[in-house]
């Protein structure tokens, strides 16, 4: 008696659970199967790791000069070799990261809250405010990005802090665009209608309906832009707009390293590596969110 | 057919005056005193006083803007703060070398994305296809200097100590040789992601069923694919070509300064360095008008590549 009740009671549970599973256990439970999504999360979180842990986990000190062991090829000392200052490229390397990854989200920040309000403004007003900020952003558009980029540092001088105010309002229109599309697709829905007419204002509208329910297509576009703003940062840095040595920027070490190819080809390999597998990283999560985002795949 | 490109032209115009207008505040609120930098070191006080009265820098922003734009529509960007040439000349003698590493490295890009595209979508989750994406997305996270260092260093430092001569040159302009890094560099990140948008639209359009009807009607597997689907799936390769031009262009600055190309983009970082901003204005307005007429063309392309698109606007 016990042995017929007890499946249909499992199977009843199943759906209950089914049912209240929320959209982001939904979003986790596909991201999870996807196997390179995965490793890409994995590796994500291994880089912060590093990056929080930089001062414990570099065997060395960022600036520790050796001027015993200039161009040390990678070996059981420094694994990855040594610089033209008798450096750790290791250590540096892993101090870097910081930079990388600070850079990465500060500079999509900037373009996210800033290009996101605009867009948001422009996409649920529409008519002429609509049209004065994308005609604004057009304009932005039509110089190529990591040209706009280099003016902008121009203008400013080469810092750090420039650099990401530079790579930041290069991501401004780029982010104003894809927000104002979803909120134009999301103010067309009932549930705003509703809200309007229980006397919610407008501000409350775009902030508990409209941003929240266009949120999806907004995180996968900001996890490929960190990617993207990682490699525009560095290749500014790289031309010397950018960070300037001695920062362990994995751009500017490329840029010293080009400088002594010919003689320490591991100072021109290593910081690119550590550059493809930071943005592989973000980019593997983009696809992933993505496709577990994606409705068409739901199942 | 006609009036829908000259509206397209006629659009185009004030977003390029707007451009102007922000790349000439950008610069004229750059510090550094262009009079300052045009005279010798030794200038006198009056001296610098009277080129700026000269060059017109004690007008307001606005006067100035206004007769940057009035010298702009006769095709003067004003003269360079170092050498006193004509920017638009120096520009003009450097254009071609850029336009030319641009289209190479297109034409390397179509041609690495859409064999890799194809392969990927007509062996789909094979090895090849696997292969082909994760190569893809590898191509899309490799900064593109990074990619030309590597190459020098395989291809000329390498090669020379081990096998006594140099394969491929590292810089320089000229010759066939001298394109080939330049190009693949340049074009990697693109054939990446033309090889993306080939596969999934190839995708789609193979399961159409005016495939199964070409294969039924017994034409070979080749005919097939690049006849009937090929031609189908092209639409999105061309808009990602262009949607990506602007990309392309701004890795053009740093794959022309690896690899001492002569191009607009090296003379670009020049002139910042050595405070040019006339010409630094001078080229970042031509990449503005390089960019807005690639896009311009390619929405033209739609209408010759889909009969559909041009039945539209006859």
């Amino acid at each position: 008696m016990n042995t017929s009740a007890a499946p249909q009671d499992q199977s009843l549970k199943t759906e209950k659970r089914r049912k209240q599973r929320t959209r982001l256990q939904e979003t986790w439970r596909r991201f999870r199967k996807n196997r390179w999504a995965l490793s890409g999360l994995v590796l994500l979180v291994l880089l912060a790791a590093v990056a929080l842990g930089a001062g414990v986990i570099a065997p060395e000190g960022v600036d520790h000069q050796d001027f015993t062991r200039r161009f040390a090829p990678p070996g059981q000392e420094n694994l990855l070799g040594t610089d033209n200052l008798g450096r750790d490229t290791l250590s540096r390397i892993i101090h870097g990261s910081r930079l990388s990854l600070s850079i990465g989200f500060i500079t999509t920040s900037i373009g996210l809250i800033i290009g996101g309000t605009l867009g948001a403004f422009a996409g649920f007003y529409g008519g002429t405010r609509d049209q004065i900020i994308m005609r604004i952003m057009d304009v932005i558009l039509a110089i190529p990005g990591f040209i706009f980029a280099v003016a902008l540092v121009t203008a400013l001088g080469p810092n750090l802090t420039n650099l990401m105010i530079a790579v930041g309002v290069n991501s401004i229109p780029y982010f104003a665009r894809i927000i104002r599309s979803s909120v134009m697709s999301v103010k067309e829905y009932e549930y705003i209608e509703a809200a309007r007419a229980i006397g919610a204002g407008d501000l409350r509208i775009i902030a508990k309906h409209v941003i929240p329910n266009s949120f999806a297509p907004i995180l996968v576009q900001a996890t490929l832009r960190i990617g993207d703003t990682i490699i525009i940062a560095a290749g500014l840095s790289f031309l010397g707009l950018g960070a300037q040595p001695p920062l362990p920027e994995w751009g500017a070490m490329l840029s010293g390293g080009r400088q002594y190819l010919r003689d320490a080809w591991w100072m021109a390999t290593f910081p690119g590596i550590a550059i493809m597998i930071t943005v592989l990283a973000f980019n593997l999560v983009g696809d992933g969110l993505r496709d577990a985002l994606d409705p068409r795949l739901k199942n | 057919m006609g009036r829908y490109i000259l509206k397209r032209i006629a659009a185009l115009i004030p977003v390029l005056i707007g451009a102007t207008f922000i790349v000439f505040a950008i610069m004229h609120f750059t510090p550094g005193d262009p009079a300052t930098l045009m005279l010798p070191q030794d200038a006198t006080r009056a001296e610098i006083e009277a080129m700026q009265e000269r060059l017109g820098l004690n007008e307001p922003f606005l006067v100035q803007y206004g007769s940057f734009l009035a010298g702009l529509l006769q095709g003067d960007l004003g003269i360079s703060f170092r050498t006193g040439q004509p920017v638009a000349s120096v520009i003009m003698t450097r254009l071609p070398a850029t336009m030319l590493l641009a289209a190479a490295s297109i034409i390397v890009a179509v041609i690495i994305g859409l064999i890799a595209g194809i392969i990927a979508a007509i062996r789909q989750y094979t090895f090849w296809d696997g292969g082909a994406m994760f190569t893809a997305l590898l191509g899309v996270s490799m900064p593109n200097f990074w990619l030309g260092l590597m190459m020098i260093l395989l291809f000329s430092v390498f090669w020379s100590t081990n096998f006594g001569y140099t394969l491929l040159p590292a810089s320089g302009y000229g010759t066939f040789q001298h394109i080939i890094m330049p190009a693949v560099v340049l074009g990697t990140a693109h054939a990446s992601f033309i090889t993306r948008i080939t596969r999934s639209s190839m995708l789609e359009v193979l399961r159409q069923d005016y495939i199964r009807t070409a294969r039924a009607k017994g034409l070979s597997e080749w005919a097939v694919i690049v006849s009937h689907a090929l031609r189908n799936a092209l639409m999105p390769v061309v808009t990602i070509i262009g949607l990506r031009f602007g990309v392309l262009l701004g890795g053009s600055v740093i794959t022309e300064r690896i690899f001492a190309w002569p191009g607009i983009g090296r003379l670009l970082i020049d002139a910042v360095r050595a405070q040019d901003y006339n010409v630094v204005q001078g080229i970042i307005l031509t990449y503005a008008v390089i960019f807005s007429l690639v896009t311009l063309a390619v929405d033209l392309l739609y209408t010759v590549i889909d009969p559909r698109i041009r039945r539209q606007y006859r």
